[in-house]
This record gives structure tokens, C-alpha cells and sequence, in this order.
């Protein structure tokens, strides 16, 4: 960034006077945990045991003079990719190693900032001085991972330590971006006491983080009243954490969208008001997601599949998963179970489970009881095999139980089809 | 665990590919369960494929992970043949040859009888016989390579069309018939042809409603891993149980047989007198 005429020429002034700042000075001026600059670092209030550190010249210069003038943060470095001048890092690098400065005291008091001009980097120094200059890389003005600067940010750190996955975040620049800027004592902070008090715990925090990075540009109003509207549609505080962790991203739907959601399953479903809320505990993304597998799913039901109103109901308070299933697994599970093993419709009905389970699994222990000669599926008839079992039990049980034969007889049996 | 896991983790083994299953989603199923495990111990690990099995196609697929998949070459390179199943219905016809596919013609088959049908058998083999020491390029001039004729031992070691060395029928209650094929350079396509002109020549049609390889190489029905047994441990353990044979047999099918006193792996042509289950393992390796 450019500098202005008079700052440069207080520069060319104080250059003059060959003096240096301590690092303890420019230590109480970066510990602000406030806000950051465009690359979000600050001082961290233990700063390397070698003591002074040198700032170059214009930089600090400048900063201090700021930071003396306004304690609010500098809005013109508010952005990542700032353009700067060959110079100089845009940002500044309180943790860098520093040079050893012989005999400079280190408690010189902050009063005498204004009259110690910094050095420039175009003072000669003494050879011993340049050899202990130990300069880190500068931090990047922009850089694709966040991993550069999470040394530098507190708000990362702490980040960090909830256990969010900052590999996930820098995914999307903005919300890496937001992160940066934002303070963790004045924002995040009184965001995530907010869901504290809804009721997700400290361990889940970091993990719902992850997955709704955008969370922090919410405002916490807005939250707080669409909140207060699931609570007035009687969903408990429990119902609401439970929802909130499941579908990580309800609380940034508006309250409009929340109640077209929830008004578009009441109506298409045509559930009662108390399960549809069930219903909608039980799988919140239907919240969030889109409506249109939904809508899709349910003309399959009705249309492809042949089901009734009441036994789509039925089927979807048990298996609330079969509204966003993939609409060719359903179909093909449901070809193979009515048309290839005689199952009439009421009896899938009652064991919607068979369209939660892999094809090849039907398929297999289906083939082996015809091979025995026990793939019997109505329950009026003698040696009855109830589809549900048919498709949850481990191989053990439905070999002993079901099948009568060993396992070994059915992994015989597998390598011959 | 750590390297020594990474060490043993090398090599070939079979596993049995299950009908509706393409074989890429199969090989990375296998990548991501050896993986799960593994986690950070691998950045990347590649598993190789041999002999591919199409998707409507099952039976024993042979994989090669880390350095076995310069085995895999190697067995290419080796031309061994592989047993398939196949299993045909009399009575119709279809475009590519599978009962599913569009319906091209319907016949009657009350005039196809097993004599008729093992008659047709022999006239196949007999003439991928002659094509077999044809794309060998044997000079059948030496006495060696007369003798390995007779015997019927001869392959060829590059490129040809699909042939078969073997082929006879195991069960015929018609319409349905199941045939028992030994052949090498093949394709699962080219096998459901087989049995679409098996039906043409006895005067009906027929299509192919299972195409199941029971060998590849010197790897069995036996030594192939269901869907159950695809997680590391298994894996391991089918790779040592194999890796001795693999050694020995590639060694025998790579050293140049012609001029030792005996062709390598000589073992009699069967016939169809000699009585075999086509359901339970292969007890020998053919080639």
C-alpha cells in the first residue's frame, strides 16, 4: 500500500536519529487481541525469549502512529490479497526471530515511542549486528491454506483447540477470509456460548463447525429468533440441539424457509402437525436439503411403485430416509422384492427397512433360501421368513437361524452364482 | 504393524467377482477397505487388476497390490488359460447374446439331444485345436514339437483370437445346458457368442445367462475371496498363501519349454468321460 507524503517524510526524520525500538515496546503495541490486520496476526503475548526484535523502518513507523492516533481497527487492511510494495511485508511479523541487539535495555518505557525513531533498513550496521540478524520468511499476503497463518492468529488457534478442521475451511476462501478477521473474544466467543446454551456440547462444537463454516457471518439475532420460532412449534430444547447437530446448517435458514419447509412436508406428506415434527427430529436435513429428490421420491411411491397415501405414511414415519434415497436403489430393490420374490405390497409395507439395505444383499440370502428351498415370505404359511430379518441380521444368525446351514455352505453357495 | 503390515502387503491375490458388480468399483472397494485400515501409513495405494471380468460376468479376478502388480505383466505374459462355466437356455435369440438383451428370434429345441450337442462340442475343439498350433508358430517339424502336438500341450505365447482348448458339457436338461470351457485370450462377450452359435448350429437358438470363470491361471475357486473377506487381514492372508505357487508356476511358464525333456505342467487333456463336479474347486492347475 502506498504510503501518504507525510508519513514518509516523518520516516525520512526519524531515520535520522538511528535508534531503535525494543521489542518490548512494539510488543505492547501489537498484544491487542483485537482487531487484526489484512493478515490477521498479532503479537502473542509470549513472544520469543531473545527479546527485541526489529520492525523495518516505514511499517512500524506507521502502525505505531496508528495505533497512537485510533485503537479502532485500520479498516483500509481489511483485505487478504492486499497489493503492497516490494518493500515490505503488508503485514506485520511480531513472532519473527529477532536480531540480538546488544545492550539495549529492554524496559524502555512506552512514552519514549514517539521520540525513537525505528531503524530503517537502509541504515549501515555493524557486521557483528547483521550477523545476528535472524529474519523468518514473511508471511504470505495471500496464500491458499490457512495454515500459514494459524501461527500468527489467536482466533485459529483457539479455533483449532475446539477442533474444528481448518483443512476443511480454507476450502472456501470467504469463510477463511472471516475467520481472520474476526476476534475471538468479541464474536466467536458470545456465538459459541449461543450454542452452548442450545445445547450441543463442548466435544461437538469443533466438528459442527467444520461442516457450517459460514456460521460465523450469522448474526446472533437472527439465530436467536429462529430458535425462539422452532420453540414456539413446540420442538423441545433437547429436539432443537439434537436437529441442530444432526443438520448443521438450520439455524442459517431464515425463519420464512423453515416454516415453508416444514409447511411443504405437512402438506405433501399429509402428516399430523406432531409427526411431521417427529419426523423432521428424526432427519433434519430434510430442512436443509433440497425439496426436489424429496418430491420425486415421493411420485415414485405413488406412481412407479404403487403405493398408497396411508402406506407411504406409513413408511416414511419408520424409514424417514426413504424420502431423500436415491430413486434408482428404490426402484430396484422394489422390482426385485415384488416382481423376483413374490412379496406383495402390504407386506413391504410393514418392512420398509428392505429399501434401506444393498441390493446384492437381498439378492444373495434371497437366492440361498431358494436354493434350500426356504424362501418363504408369507406369514400365513408355515416357515415364514419376515423381510426385515432377512436383510438386518448378520451373516451368522440368518445362516443358523433362517437358512438352517452353515456359513461356510453360503460362501459355497456365493461362489457359484 | 507399520512397514511390516506394508510388507506384506505385496503381491497377488484372487477374490470373487459377484455378478452385477463392475470390476473398477470392485478394485477401488478393495483400495478403500485396505485403506480404512491402513489410513496414514499409505498415501496412496494402487491395486491392478488382471484378467478383467465384465460386469454381468463373476468368478475369480486376480488383483496385484504394490509390487505385485508387476506380477500381474507377468502373468499376462504367461498365457495360461482360464476355466470358465457357462451356462445356456435353448429357445431364443437376443442381440448381444444375454437373456436380457432384445429379443431377436424364438425356436423350438425339442430336436436338440445331448449327443448332438457333445457332437458340436468336439467339432469346436477339434478346430480351435488346429488354430492352436497355428498361432503358436511352432516349426512342427522337430519331433518335440510333434510330440507336444499330440499331447495337446501347445499354447500360444502372443497375441490371438479367443481359443479354446477345451470344452465340454456337463449338464444338459434342456432347455437349459451347462458347458465347461477351457480357454485362453478370451473375452466374456465372446463366450455368450459361443453358446448363440452352439444354438445356430443345432438348428435353434440359445443365449447365455451365466458366464462364471472358475480359474485364472494357477488361481481357484478356492482361493478366492468373497465380499466378506475383503478387509486387510484376509488380504494378507491370501497373498502369503499364494505367493509360493506364483513364483514357482510364473517361473515354469516363462522358462523357454521347448528343447527340455518334458513340457512343463504336462498333464493329460480331459475329456468328457472323466467325471467332475462344476461346483466344487478346481483340484489342479491346467494350462
Amino acid at each position: 500500500m502506498a504510503l501518504s507524503a507525510p508519513q514518509i517524510s516523518r520516516w525520512l526524520n526519524s531515520s535520522k536519529l538511528s535508534s531503535f525500538m525494543t521489542a518490548l515496546q512494539l510488543r505492547k503495541h501489537f498484544q491487542r487481541p483485537g482487531t487484526t490486520l489484512s493478515c490477521g496476526i498479532f503479537a502473542q503475548p509470549h513472544v520469543s525469549s531473545e527479546g527485541c526484535f526489529l520492525q523495518w523502518g516505514f511499517r512500524t513507523y506507521r502502525t505505531s502512529s496508528l495505533w497512537n492516533s485510533s485503537q479502532s481497527a485500520d479498516s483500509s487492511r481489511q483485505e487478504i490479497n492486499c497489493a503492497q510494495s516490494t518493500l515490505l511485508p503488508s503485514v506485520n511479523e511480531p513472532s519473527q526471530r529477532t536480531p540480538k541487539i546488544p545492550g539495549l535495555d529492554s524496559e524502555m518505557s512506552l512514552e519514549g515511542l514517539d521520540d525513537v525513531p525505528p531503524l530503517s533498513p537502509l541504515q549501515p550496521i555493524s557486521d557483528e549486528e547483521a550477523v545476528q540478524i535472524i529474519a523468518g520468511p514473511p508471511l504470505p499476503p495471500s496464500s491458499v491454506t490457512l495454515r500459514d497463518y494459524v501461527d500468527h492468529s489467536e482466533t485459529l488457534r483457539k479455533l483449532v483447540l475446539l477442533g474444528v478442521d481448518l483443512s476443511k475451511i480454507e476450502k472456501h476462501p470467504d469463510a477463511a477470509n472471516l475467520l481472520l478477521r474476526l476476534d475471538f473474544e468479541r464474536d466467536i466467543k458470545q456465538m459459541l456460548l449461543f450454542l452452548k446454551d442450545l445445547g450441543i456440547e463442548d466435544t461437538q462444537l469443533g466438528p459442527f463447525l467444520t461442516k457450517n463454516y459460514a456460521f460465523f457471518s450469522e448474526d446472533l439475532e437472527n439465530l436467536k429468533t429462529r430458535v425462539a420460532y422452532l420453540q414456539s412449534k413446540n420442538f423441545s430444547k433437547a429436539d432443537i440441539a439434537q436437529m441442530v447437530r444432526n443438520a448443521p446448517f438450520l439455524l442459517s435458514f431464515s425463519v420464512e424457509r423453515l416454516d415453508n419447509r416444514l409447511g411443504f412436508f405437512q402438506k405433501e406428506l399429509e402428516l399430523s402437525v406432531k409427526k411431521t415434527r417427529d419426523l423432521v427430529i428424526r432427519l433434519p436435513r430434510l430442512l436443509t436439503g433440497s425439496l426436489e429428490p424429496v418430491k420425486e421420491n415421493m411420485k415414485v411411491f405413488r406412481l412407479e411403485l404403487g403405493f398408497q397415501q396411508n402406506e407411504i405414511q406409513h413408511m416414511i414415519t419408520k424409514i424417514p430416509k426413504m424420502l431423500t434415497a436415491n430413486k434408482r436403489k428404490l426402484t430396484e430393490i422394489f422390482d426385485y422384492v415384488h416382481n423376483v420374490m413374490c412379496v406383495p405390497h402390504h407386506i413391504i409395507v410393514r418392512f420398509p427397512q428392505v429399501f434401506n439395505t444393498r441390493l446384492f444383499k437381498v439378492k444373495e440370502r434371497h437366492l440361498f433360501l431358494a436354493y434350500l428351498g426356504r424362501a418363504q415370505y408369507d406369514p400365513t404359511k408355515p416357515n415364514y421368513i419376515s423381510l426385515d430379518k432377512l436383510v438386518s441380521v448378520p451373516d451368522g444368525i440368518f445362516c443358523e437361524g433362517m437358512a438352517k446351514a452353515s456359513v461356510r455352505d453360503f460362501e459355497k453357495f456365493l461362489k457359484t452364482l | 504393524m507399520g512397514s511390516a503390515g506394508l510388507a506384506r502387503l505385496q503381491g497377488l491375490f484372487a477374490v470373487y467377482k459377484p455378478p452385477g458388480l463392475k470390476w473398477k468399483h470392485l478394485r477401488d472397494t478393495v483400495e478403500l477397505q485396505l485403506l480404512k485400515v491402513r489410513g496414514l501409513a499409505f498415501t496412496s495405494l494402487k491395486v491392478g487388476v488382471g484378467h478383467r471380468l465384465d460386469s454381468q460376468a463373476s468368478g475369480v479376478l486376480v488383483l496385484g497390490v504394490g509390487h505385485g502388480r508387476r506380477l500381474l505383466t507377468d502373468m499376462y505374459n504367461a498365457h495360461l488359460t482360464k476355466d470358465y462355466t457357462v451356462r445356456g437356455v435353448l429357445g431364443k435369440a437376443t442381440d448381444d447374446f444375454c437373456e436380457d438383451g432384445r429379443l431377436v428370434e424364438k425356436t423350438t429345441y425339442d430336436h436338440v439331444t445331448r449327443e448332438k450337442l457333445d457332437r458340436i462340442l468336439a467339432v469346436i475343439q477339434g478346430s480351435h485345436q488346429k488354430a492352436l498350433v497355428t498361432y503358436s508358430n511352432l516349426d512342427l517339424q522337430t519331433q518335440e514339437a510333434y510330440e507336444m502336438a499330440v499331447s495337446g500341450v501347445i499354447r500360444p505365447m502372443n497375441k490371438s483370437p479367443m481359443l479354446i482348448t477345451g470344452i465340454r458339457c456337463l449338464q444338459f436338461a434342456p432347455p437349459e445346458f451347462l458347458l465347461e470351457v477351457q480357454c485362453m485370450h478370451e473375452t466374456q462377450k465372446q463366450l455368450r457368442r459361443l453358446v448363440h452359435e452352439i444354438g445356430l448350429e443345432l438348428k435353434s437358438t440359445a443365449v447365455c445367462t451365466q458366464v462364471r470363470r472358475t480359474r485364472d491361471g494357477f488361481f481357484t475357486l478356492d482361493d478366492a475371496l468373497l465380499r466378506t473377506q475383503w478387509d486387510l487381514p484376509s488380504i494378507q492372508d491370501a497373498i502369503q498363501a499364494a505367493a509360493p505357487r506364483v513364483v514357482a508356476e510364473l517361473e515354469k511358464s516363462l522358462r523357454p519349454w521347448l528343447g527340455t525333456q518334458e513340457p512343463p505342467g504336462a498333464d493329460q487333456p480331459w475329456d468328457s468321460e472323466r467325471p467332475r463336479s462344476a461346483l466344487g474347486p478346481e483340484s489342479h492347475v491346467g494350462h
